[in-house]
């Protein structure tokens, strides 16, 4: 393998591993100023565990993340020099803006979280989670912008063989990023939604922390359901602009060859790459429908590029085939969980609670096999139609120095991911404290000191 | 004054932020090593710096940020041609990042993210000043801006002494941080070791500055060339004084503010004997160094930045200063800190 490759499969798997934690963490986020928001409104202990609790797990998973998002940020200059010449004016630009207003905003509130509940008033704290919550979107916002950027150019100028920027708003609001924020948040919220109702109903089964665990599950249960039933028109949204805009990318999703009308969609299949077609269960025209509303309308295929300009089909196909199902799996689940928490017949329904803690990373496993979908689905090119993933790598690092820092890679992710999970375990397993009523009234009479200073 | 030195400015305001900041972080990982004999010390360096080091290594994140927005040459040839120097920083950043968070959650391990947390530190705090010490002394590169050189290049004598330099400097910084935090028996441990290691760090920076005046004589002339050079000077010899008298003095905040304004001075010094260079070219005579003029983006790129920084920046060290405010005093241990 050579030092490409090699790069490729770095990025690749560092990406990947960052993006197990970024959906978990903005999920938990949300579920950490729900919880600060109890305690703010009611003050008493009980709730206070519960915001402790979801700031722990919130804490343990954000470290992971900030640790494993600067490897990305630095992997631009290190492993893909020529890509950053090229688009340096117009890519650098987001990652800077996310630094300036979402970083530090996540961080320097996340600091007041964790150490502040004896020195900050309870309204501050509460504003904290908010303003961590708020820093946690932000950053989701500009590191899409400069994604979509790479998806659906817009707003340059070809200058000497770089990417200039002409018009900045339409750099940042290109035809996908609005539509892939949407789709990002909502997959996050649904993580998030799922943990938690994962982590109750675990709760439940085990009869413990039962009156914590009937109201977290409940609010996980009506958000979940909330966003789950609002993705596939989020994913609809998104696919239209991709049908638009990357129309190889589209083709590739379906193993659409031949360019043409009443183009099918599959619920499963297998890509014959060779015999250019696709074996498995269609639904007839339904790619004409829902790109164009008309089944005669006609949708290009992947004959529309040489065989050198598409993604590998497999891979694609394979990847958002999983992701939609899981997305319509995502739909039954939270109908089923909450429509039979309303009828009171959740908590004697133990399948349906094991049901729940075995979900609860499905939505992780959807959100990687979108972000497959996604970039793979763009590749062979690093930005759309304007550089190639092969002529963006770093020309002189070499062979040796990718595959010494892939391997480390690997093994020193693969013990954090460890050592992270058997603490977000022991943290479920200990679960929320029980705040002693003198701590509590400790902390009422701070508040009530900071009211009168 | 034109966008590109404004920038120029920018990004070397947000690298001494960093230094000045996480500097204190990266010098008490360091003294956790060195000077803690019980968990009781242990927890204490870690809660006085658990509430703000992340945000700390904010500034170094936004740094690269605006180095790739700005002078995206720059952040290319930079991080690729370091490539094996840049994932030793980044190891580190990633083991102290982790190891902070999961000590106190994990008693089983606890050595193993110590040593995390040593390691974390470490590895930035002698590899800044040693990319510092390449960056001013200039790096071998060919015509399309490509490093040319070695990791092994990079670790030459003079890179080296600015390394270690560095190092102790962070090391003096974490001593000052650790005076201001804490009390009693520890706090006199701690005085005593500032005190000494102040005193080496002003002699390896008269070394460097030495090293500097025979070997790398073009960077001297440069900067006593320039007013400003005279200025950042003026700072550095103004601030190991003010520093040294407010140890004597024991007015230990006092001492921590000389110690940033050091730092902030030898940044400038490095920075002002660079420019209008950001990475000189050093050897081959074809190649030419990335200027604050051809490794710049687009002018609408450098406007763009500038008003989301000028707008964002005072806001952020508006709430960061607020938020410093309400974790000043001792450190005391406290429920749910580390």
């Amino acid at each position: 393998m050579n030092a490409l490759t090699l790069s490729r499969i770095q990025f690749a798997f560092t990406i990947g591993f960052h993006f197990i934690i970024v959906p978990l963490s903005i999920g938990l986020a949300l579920m950490v100023v729900i919880s600060e928001r109890r305690y703010y409104k009611s003050g008493v202990a009980g709730d206070l565990g519960a915001a402790n609790f979801w700031t722990k797990l919130f804490a343990a998973t954000f470290a992971l993340g900030v640790a494993t998002g600067i490897s990305m940020e630095f992997a631009f200059g290190t492993n893909w020099a020529n890509y950053s010449r090229f688009v340096g004016s117009i890519f650098g630009a987001p990652l800077a803006a996310e630094g300036i207003t979402a970083f530090f905003l996540e961080s320097v509130f996340l600091g007041v979280l964790l150490f502040g509940r004896k020195r900050v008033s309870r309204r501050m704290h509460y504003v904290s989670a908010w303003l961590v919550l708020i820093g946690a979107h932000l950053s989701a916002l500009w590191i899409l912008v400069a994604n979509s950027w790479m998806q659906t150019p817009r707003g340059y100028k070809i200058v000497n063989g770089r990417a200039v920027l002409t018009d900045f708003w339409a750099a940042v609001f290109n035809p996908t990023t609005v539509p892939r924020l949407l789709h990002v948040i909502a997959a996050a919220w649904i993580t998030g939604c799922f943990v938690v109702a994962g982590i109750s109903a675990w709760y439940l089964l085990k009869k413990r922390n039962q009156n914590f665990a009937r109201r977290s599950l409940r609010t996980a249960l009506v958000v979940g359901l909330i966003m789950s039933a609002a993705m596939p028109l989020l994913g609809h949204f998104q696919a239209i602009e991709v049908g638009k805009h990357q129309p190889v990318k589209m083709a590739a999703f379906e193993g659409h060859y031949k360019t043409g009308g009443n183009a099918d969609m599959y619920a499963l299949g297998w890509v014959d790459s060779g015999g250019q077609k696709v074996y498995g269960i269609p639904l007839p025209s339904m790619l004409s429908i829902l790109l164009h509303a008309k089944p005669s309308a006609v949708v290009p295929g992947l004959d529309q590029v040489a065989g050198a300009d598409r993604p590998p089909e497999q891979i694609v196909f394979q990847s958002y085939h999983l992701m939609v199902a899981l997305g319509i799996l995502f739909v039954l689940i939270m109908l089923a969980a909450l429509g039979l928490d309303l009828l009171k017949g959740l908590e004697t329904r133990r399948w349906m609670l094991w049901l729940l803690v075995f979900a609860a990373p499905f939505p992780i496993i959807a959100a990687e096999t979108g972000w497959i979908a996604a970039e793979v689905g763009r590749q062979p090119w690093i930005v759309q139609g304007l550089l190639r993933t092969s002529q963006g790598v770093s020309p002189q690092v070499s062979t040796a120095e990718v595959a010494t820092t892939l391997i480390a890679f690997i093994v020193i992710y693969a013990l954090l991911f460890l050592a992270w999970l058997r603490i977000f375990i022991g943290i479920i397993r200990k679960g929320p404290e029980q705040v002693e009523a003198a701590e509590e009234h400790a902390a009422l009479v701070h508040q009530a000191t900071h009211e009168e200073a | 004054m034109d966008l590109q030195l404004t920038w120029f400015i920018l990004v070397g305001f947000l690298l001494a932020g960093y230094a000045v900041l996480d500097g204190f972080d990266l010098g008490s990982g360091l003294i956790y090593h060195l000077l803690t004999k019980n968990d009781g010390e242990r927890s204490l360096i870690r809660t006085s710096i658990g509430p703000v080091w992340d945000g700390n290594e904010v500034w170094l994140v936004t740094a690269a940020g605006a180095l790739f927005a700005a002078f995206p040459m720059a952040y290319a040839m930079v991080f690729s041609g370091f490539y094996m120097a840049i994932m030793l920083v980044l190891l580190g950043l990633i083991l102290r990042a982790v190891s902070l968070e999961f000590r106190h959650r994990d008693e089983r391990f606890k050595h193993v993210w110590d040593l995390g947390f040593i390691g974390g530190s470490f590895l930035p705090a002698l590899l800044f000043g040693v990319a510092v010490g390449n960056v001013v002394r200039g790096v071998p590169m060919n015509a399309t801006g490509d490093f040319t050189g070695s990791f092994w290049s990079l670790l030459n004598p003079f890179a080296l002494l600015v390394g270690v330099t560095g190092l102790v400097m962070f090391l003096s910084h974490g001593a000052h941080w650790l005076a201001v935090k804490t009390e009693a028996g520890f706090q006199q441990n701690v005085i005593a070791f500032r005190s000494t290691v102040h005193w080496v760090f002003v002699g390896l920076v008269a070394a460097t500055t030495l090293y500097t005046a025979l070997a790398e004589r073009h960077h001297m002339t440069t900067n006593l060339h320039r007013w400003e050079g005279w200025v950042a000077l003026a700072v550095l010899v103004g601030s190991i004084a003010w520093s040294r008298w407010s140890m004597i003095k024991k007015k230990h905040l006092a001492a921590f503010f000389g110690s940033a304004a050091s730092i902030v001075g030898l940044v400038g010094l490095a920075a002002v004997g660079n420019y209008p260079d950001i990475v000189p070219a050093r050897g081959s005579a074809a190649a030419t160094s990335l200027t604050v003029t051809n490794a710049a983006s687009s002018v609408l790129t450098l406007k763009v930045m500038l008003v989301i920084a000028g707008v964002g920046v005072p806001i952020v060290i508006a709430y960061s200063a607020w938020v410093y405010r309400q974790f000043r005093g001792k450190v005391r241990i406290e429920l749910g800190q580390y």
